[in-house]
């Protein structure tokens, strides 16, 4: 382009038409800015808004994950709790159980034992009663031998007096029964 | 070949040079002279200059930040800093708010390098207009609007024939639901206004955006200058007023920059929305 041409241009002066160095100058600058940023900056940007999210992503995944195992933990010893609970429940009960039992059982041998001591006593009263009847009616035979053979003896003697023995005899038993 | 400190002069030439009598500002604002390479086809003026200094120092910054991103990665160290959540939040407003929004994660991550190239230069171009020293926007010339939106316009285009091969023109310009014979009335409109409006809206759009935006600050700040030191008596109090509208404007310029970078960004995600629609 001579100078004379452009000085002709540029007297013209018309904004909507672009010159030539306009134009190269515009065309190298938005080149060299969208390789620039299409190359360069973009990529890296993008990069580091992907890495951190994927590394957000994977704190929140470990977040999650300990907390499953926190719950699962608490769970775990929920469970504990309540089968102690339960198994304290059952020794309880078990001891209720034999307690109840073994008042029964107590009980039980109680009434025997008294049981027994009534028979028992009972038993001894028969056998004193049977001893006594033995030894009375021993007494009362040797008491009757002795009458007998006083009765015999005064008989030989006298009959007159005898019925005044046994009468004398009957009166002794009744002051001894006395 | 002209030494780093011409070069440097040229970029920070101040925009109004006043000398007496006030000046408007005319469009010759925008062809300021050329600093180097004059009469080749890459010679060099300041908005070309500074063109090249956003680009540099968007190569910079968002080097830091990539670095940043890898040595995170490669670390492990996935809390960021502040430096680094900066970043991301720059990076994440086009690839969130703009492409995923719009085009969904797998799409919009297709498409995510051209529309962050062309968020961050609109926006880096757009910014210079206010920053004192450079005082002009680098998309206020036609050139870059005009090459944003060419590839803008080859990738929607490319979108929809890679989706839908050649039914996407037919989807484009023969809308389904239409009776046959509106055809002679809607393919053209359809036409016109999906392969010849959209790229040149995108283009003039931001262009006129910038270039209405620098004429009101130079007017705005050579009449605070011209009131100032070349008035008499009460008109210097004038001075005050347009200081006033230009600071304002200033501010509003400071918008003005991020909301054309982000309706640039958004209206090329749509259109290749649309291409990649099954329906039209």
């Amino acid at each position: 382009m001579t100078p004379v041409i452009h000085e002709i241009m540029h007297a013209a002066a018309n904004p909507l038409v672009p010159a030539t160095a306009d134009l190269i100058w515009s065309a190298v600058v938005f080149a060299i800015l969208l390789v620039f940023f299409w190359f360069k900056v973009l990529p890296n940007f993008k990069k580091n808004i992907d890495a951190r999210t994927e590394a957000i992503e994977g704190r929140l995944a470990l977040a999650e994950k300990a907390q499953a195992e926190a719950a699962a933990k608490t769970a775990n010893i929920e469970a504990d709790q309540a089968a102690a609970r339960q198994e304290r429940a059952e020794i309880i009960n078990a001891a209720r159980a034999e307690a109840a039992q073994v008042s029964v059982e107590i009980t039980e041998a109680a009434k025997l034992n008294a049981e027994r001591m009534i028979e028992t006593a009972k038993k001894q009263i028969e056998a004193d009663t049977q001893s006594a009847v033995i030894a009375l009616r021993a007494e009362v035979g040797s008491l009757a031998l002795e009458l007998a053979s006083s009765v015999v003896q005064n008989n030989l003697k006298e009959d007159k007096s005898a019925s005044a023995i046994v009468d004398g005899f009957l009166a002794d038993l009744e002051k001894e029964g006395k | 070949m002209l030494s780093s400190l011409t070069l440097l002069s040229a970029v920070l030439k101040p925009v109004a040079e006043g000398d007496g009598g006030f000046e408007a500002p005319t469009i010759n604002e925008f062809y300021p002279e050329v600093v180097a390479f004059g009469g080749t086809p890459y010679e060099l003026n300041r908005i070309m200059l500074i063109r090249l200094l956003v680009t540099g120092l968007l190569i910079l910054v968002f080097w830091l930040w990539s670095n940043r991103f890898r040595k995170s990665t490669e670390t492990g160290q996935f809390v960021p800093g502040r430096f680094q959540m900066f970043g991301e939040m720059a990076l994440n407003f086009v690839r969130k708010s703009i492409a995923h929004e719009q085009l969904g994660e797998k799409d919009g991550d297709r498409f995510l390098p051209l529309l962050t190239t062309i968020f961050f230069i609109v926006l880096g171009m757009n910014i210079t207009g206010i920053i004192p020293g450079l005082n002009i926007a680098g998309t206020s010339v036609i050139g870059l609007p005009l090459i944003l939106a060419l590839a803008a316009y080859v990738t929607f285009i490319y979108a929809g024939v890679k989706k839908h091969g050649i039914g996407f023109f037919k989807n484009s310009l023969f809308p389904a639901g239409v009776p046959a014979a509106f055809y002679i009335l809607v393919t053209p409109i359809e036409f016109l206004s999906t392969f010849i409006l959209r790229p040149v809206t995108l283009a003039l759009r931001l262009m006129m955006n910038m270039i209405a935006g620098h004429l009101l600050l130079v007017l705005c700040f050579s009449a605070t200058q011209y009131f100032f030191f070349n008035s008499e008596g009460i008109f210097k109090t004038f001075g005050a007023g347009t200081f006033t509208f230009g600071f304002v404007f200033t501010l509003f310029e400071m918008l003005v920059a991020f909301l054309q970078a982000y309706v640039f960004t958004l209206l090329t995600t749509v259109y290749i929305q649309l291409s990649l629609a099954d329906e039209h």
